[in-house]
């Protein structure tokens, strides 16, 4: 029950911060759907104990893939659909907690909290390159195919 | 484009289209996130055009976007492309401001669940974030000052939380913040820094990620205020 709430919020988030960021009326749901199977994907990964990085890192090549997909059916930019449906996995509690905990003068257990903060963003930023590649090599078999 | 959130392989890339379409295929474009550079190689000027000003806006990019494909196709000719792309510039269907603030409300408060699995602050949180972001929007529209916004919408989310907790309208001061915060969160310029570096345009992708981190450092020492005084 929770995880259905908490799915159900994850495409409610991920629309909203469309209508922040003004994204065509259009592609709204889109995204939002994208954002929850991103988030479903983290939240499955990391609850199978494989850890901060892959589970972020997998839901990030997810929505690489899925934004390109939806890109190309609706015919719009891909970062229309990636932007929004990346929300549920910024590291929004990490953050907070190393400012407070440097604010407060806990120096070590702020840095704790930043390289959490380093290794989700990363990993992240790996996995939406991990999803450019892979949509590249699609493209070159689907070419191939076409050419035979 | 620019200016509203696009990376700038498409906006080389529209510009390329544009250009081979118009009978100069090879025209050469150099753009950074401050300017454009475009010369075309029979004709003595090049032409440069700044960028001053950015704010997101992507309906207006994919918008853009769809014009200069449908000129490619020859759908439309230059005129026409033109009278449009005025037409983009002043009269882009926008969200409006409330349904924005509620785009805010909705950002943060199921936010906050996600990531702390408290149940109890929602309301509280989704209300803090919608004000914080008009905080936002209106320091943007009227003073156009960039990361004093972020600052300033911080620190009164900070303040209204401690404010909640100690009236008793919420539980949590840490989980307030995270979810009210989440709509300031620099989302646009971080990502298409990424997607810069990857395309090789190495001035402008560190360029927007010193622009995504000020941002970020803005809003962190608008909380670090907060927690100095309270």
């Amino acid at each position: 029950m929770v995880m259905m709430i908490e799915i159900f919020f994850a495409f409610i988030a991920t629309v909203g911060f469309g209508i922040i960021i003004n994204i065509p009326h259009r592609a709204l749901v889109v995204a939002g759907l994208i954002g929850t199977v991103a988030w479903l994907v983290y939240w499955l990964f990391f609850n199978l104990q494989l850890g901060l990085a892959l589970s972020n890192l997998t839901a990030s090549v997810a929505i690489g893939l899925l934004s390109d997909v939806a890109a190309r059916r609706m015919k719009m930019p891909m970062l229309i659909f990636n932007i929004p449906s990346l929300v549920p996995l910024v590291p929004g509690g990490q953050a907070y907690q190393m400012v407070r905990n440097i604010a407060l003068g806990d120096a070590a257990q702020g840095m704790r909290f930043l390289t959490e903060v380093i290794e989700i963003t990363g990993s992240i930023a790996i996995g939406f390159l991990l999803a450019e590649l892979l949509n590249k090599l699609w493209k070159k078999i689907m070419q191939k195919k076409a050419s035979f | 484009m620019i200016e509203n959130g696009s990376e700038m392989a498409r906006a080389e890339d529209t510009i390329m289209r544009i250009a081979t379409n118009s009978g100069y295929p090879d025209a050469q474009v150099f753009s950074t996130v401050t300017g454009i550079i475009m010369s075309i190689p029979d004709q003595k000027n090049a032409q440069v055009e700044s960028v001053s000003r950015r704010s997101i806006d992507l309906e207006k990019v994919s918008w853009v976007n769809r014009l200069s494909r449908d000129y490619a196709d020859h759908k439309i000719t230059l005129a026409d492309f033109f009278e449009q792309l005025k037409l983009v510039d002043q009269a882009v269907p926008y969200f409006p401001f409330w349904l924005q603030v509620l785009g805010a409300a909705l950002v943060s408060g199921p936010l906050m669940t996600i990531f702390c699995n408290n149940f109890y602050d929602i309301g509280v949180t989704s209300i803090i974030g919608a004000v914080g972001f008009a905080i936002y929007y209106g320091i943007n529209k009227t003073l156009n000052i960039k990361f004093i916004s972020e600052f300033v919408a911080s620190l009164l989310i900070g303040i209204l939380a401690v404010i909640a907790v100690r009236l008793g309208l919420g539980h949590s001061v840490d989980n307030i913040i995270i979810g009210a915060v989440m709509p300031l969160v620099p989302g646009v310029p971080l990502t298409n820094a990424v997607r810069d570096i990857l395309n090789g345009h190495f001035v402008s992708g560190p360029a927007r990620g010193m622009e995504a981190l000020l941002t970020a450092a803005a809003i962190g020492f608008g909380i670090a205020f907060v927690f100095r005084f309270f």
